[in-house]
């Protein structure tokens, strides 16, 4: 790892501070995605900000009647909260799918929206890649791609979001609230993550002064009908091929609100509410939620080892839907 | 200040010294492995806290005032952690490089109190490779951890 002066501070404010105008300045919470990426030489940030000391750990009732998750509150420590388990079982399924039990308590809720991408080119240094090196080219367009993207890819860069957690919330319509030197603001999970369009380098919408202080759970959790599939290499420790986070409020067979994310398909958690509401007021069938899926894979592109990430994103999505309709136990 | 084993020890680190290099390096404490260092193999396992971790992953100073345990603080009074004898009782190990990881990995997966199933432990397991594949071996050893706390 290259050298680096390292701080640390008590609260936001200070947190803040430390990086605003430090051109290469990175806040340090869990490390596990940080530090790995410095030992490749992939992040080279010269002064690091220790903020696991500020007190924002608490997961804790918010005035929407939800939940509002500490951005420092660990993966495991959410994904095992009794609130959580039970009136957002679908966030927890998702974080027990990701990483392992030793990543989950260090892993913060926080940092794994700031997670970078898995796609191999950006951890290899001796490739071309625009999101770690801006304007180099893209390595996997026609190279090997068969984890990466298949919707909002651009002719830049077709990287994946790796995070589980952040499908789970883009279904939740979660906020992410989040304080800068110009004070505090909330962005609504969807915009948080960008696609890479010509600007690959840049995974959010996050300035760069700013920190992620907590992110809201509205008050619906969909805890009767929801699940979260993930479709990898092996059933354990592995980023997904592609993965689908269900949430359905129903009444009867009628489906009274719909919520599909997707993850490991685009440079961002992949919702569409245009889509899900084909769904709202209708019959709970196999073959309605076969249009959703097809609306939702709409103008999808492989690029050869990919391809077959656009029929298993179709299936996934209407096995997901019928399991989170029968609830019976998700794999 | 570290608080290593039940022992606070000063150190002087340089900010990039991850925890595993400082048990290692610096406080010569070799029985935590270095694996891969980027915290896919899981055999830089410690607690800290009574949490397992990687220890690759993380930088010491950012341990200060935290409870770091390693493998060679689990046995009390010349006595094996039930853990470490249970890998001898079920022959969990070769080679034994990934062990004092796994040991660590088991008692964390314990206290976490979540595996239920044989599958969940395999899942909550799976941070821990074993390369010569001693694994049925390893689960033996988390279901008789498992019995052992509940009938606490």
């Amino acid at each position: 790892m290259r050298p680096f002066t390292f701080t640390r501070v008590k609260d936001v404010a200070t947190a803040v501070q430390e990086v605003t105008g430090q051109q290469n300045a990175k806040f340090i919470a869990g490390g596990t995605n940080l530090l790995d990426l410095m030992k490749i030489d992939v992040m080279t940030p010269q002064h690091l900000v220790d903020i696991t000391h500020i007190a924002l750990k608490t997961i804790e009732e918010n005035k929407e009647g939800g939940l509002r998750l500490g951005a420092l509150a660990t993966n495991a420590a959410t994904a095992y909260h009794a609130l959580v388990e039970t009136r957002y079982p679908l966030l927890s399924h998702a974080i027990l799918a990701g990483a392992t039990g030793q990543l989950r308590n260090m892993a913060t809720d926080g940092g794994n929206l700031l997670q970078r991408t898995r796609c191999y080119y950006f951890y290899d240094t001796d490739t071309p890649c625009n999101k770690r090196e801006p304007g180099s080219g893209c390595s996997a367009i026609k190279g090997y791609n068969r984890d990466l993207a298949i919707l909002g890819t651009s002719e830049h860069c077709i990287a994946t979001h790796p995070s589980d957690m952040a499908v789970a919330l883009a279904a939740l319509d979660a906020k992410v609230n989040v304080t800068g030197k110009d004070g505090d603001r909330v962005i609504p999970i969807l915009e948080f993550h960008r696609l890479p369009g010509d600007k690959p380098h840049i995974d959010t919408n996050l300035k760069e002064d700013e920190i992620i202080t907590s992110i809201d759970l509205p008050a619906k959790g969909f805890a009767d009908h929801y699940t979260y599939i993930k479709l990898r290499d092996r059933a354990s420790y592995a980023f997904a091929l592609v993965s689908v986070a269900i949430g359905l409020e129903m009444e009867g067979n009628t489906v009274k609100e719909a919520r599909i994310a997707l993850g490991g398909v685009a440079h961002k958690p992949w919702r569409l509410p245009q889509a899900e509401a084909l769904l709202q007021g209708k019959e709970a069938t196999k073959a309605n939620f076969t249009k959703v899926a097809e609306a939702y894979l709409e103008g999808a592109k492989g690029y050869g080892d990919n391809d077959f990430k656009i029929e298993l994103a179709r299936r996934a999505m209407v096995r997901a839907l019928e399991q989170a309709l029968s609830m019976e136990a998700a794999s | 200040m570290l608080h290593i084993n039940g022992a606070e020890v000063k150190l002087q680190l340089a900010p990039w010294t991850s925890l595993l290099d400082a048990l290692r390096e610096h406080l010569h404490l070799t029985g935590t492995k270095k694996g891969c260092d980027h915290g896919q193999c899981g055999a830089c396992t410690v607690l800290v806290d009574g949490k397992r971790i990687n220890s690759c992953l993380t930088l010491a100073v950012m341990q200060e005032g935290k409870e770091v345990t390693t493998i060679e603080g689990l046995a009390k009074d010349g006595e094996l952690h039930p853990v470490q004898q249970a890998f001898i009782d079920h022959d969990a190990f070769q080679c034994g490089y990934c062990t004092p990881g796994q040991i660590c990995s088991v008692i964390g997966l314990v206290n976490e109190g979540k595996a239920k199933t044989l599958d969940d432990i395999r899942d909550l397991m799976s941070g821990n490779v074993c390369r010569c594949g001693a694994y049925v071996n390893i689960v033996k050893v988390v279901q008789e951890a498992l019995e052992r706390s509940e009938a606490r």
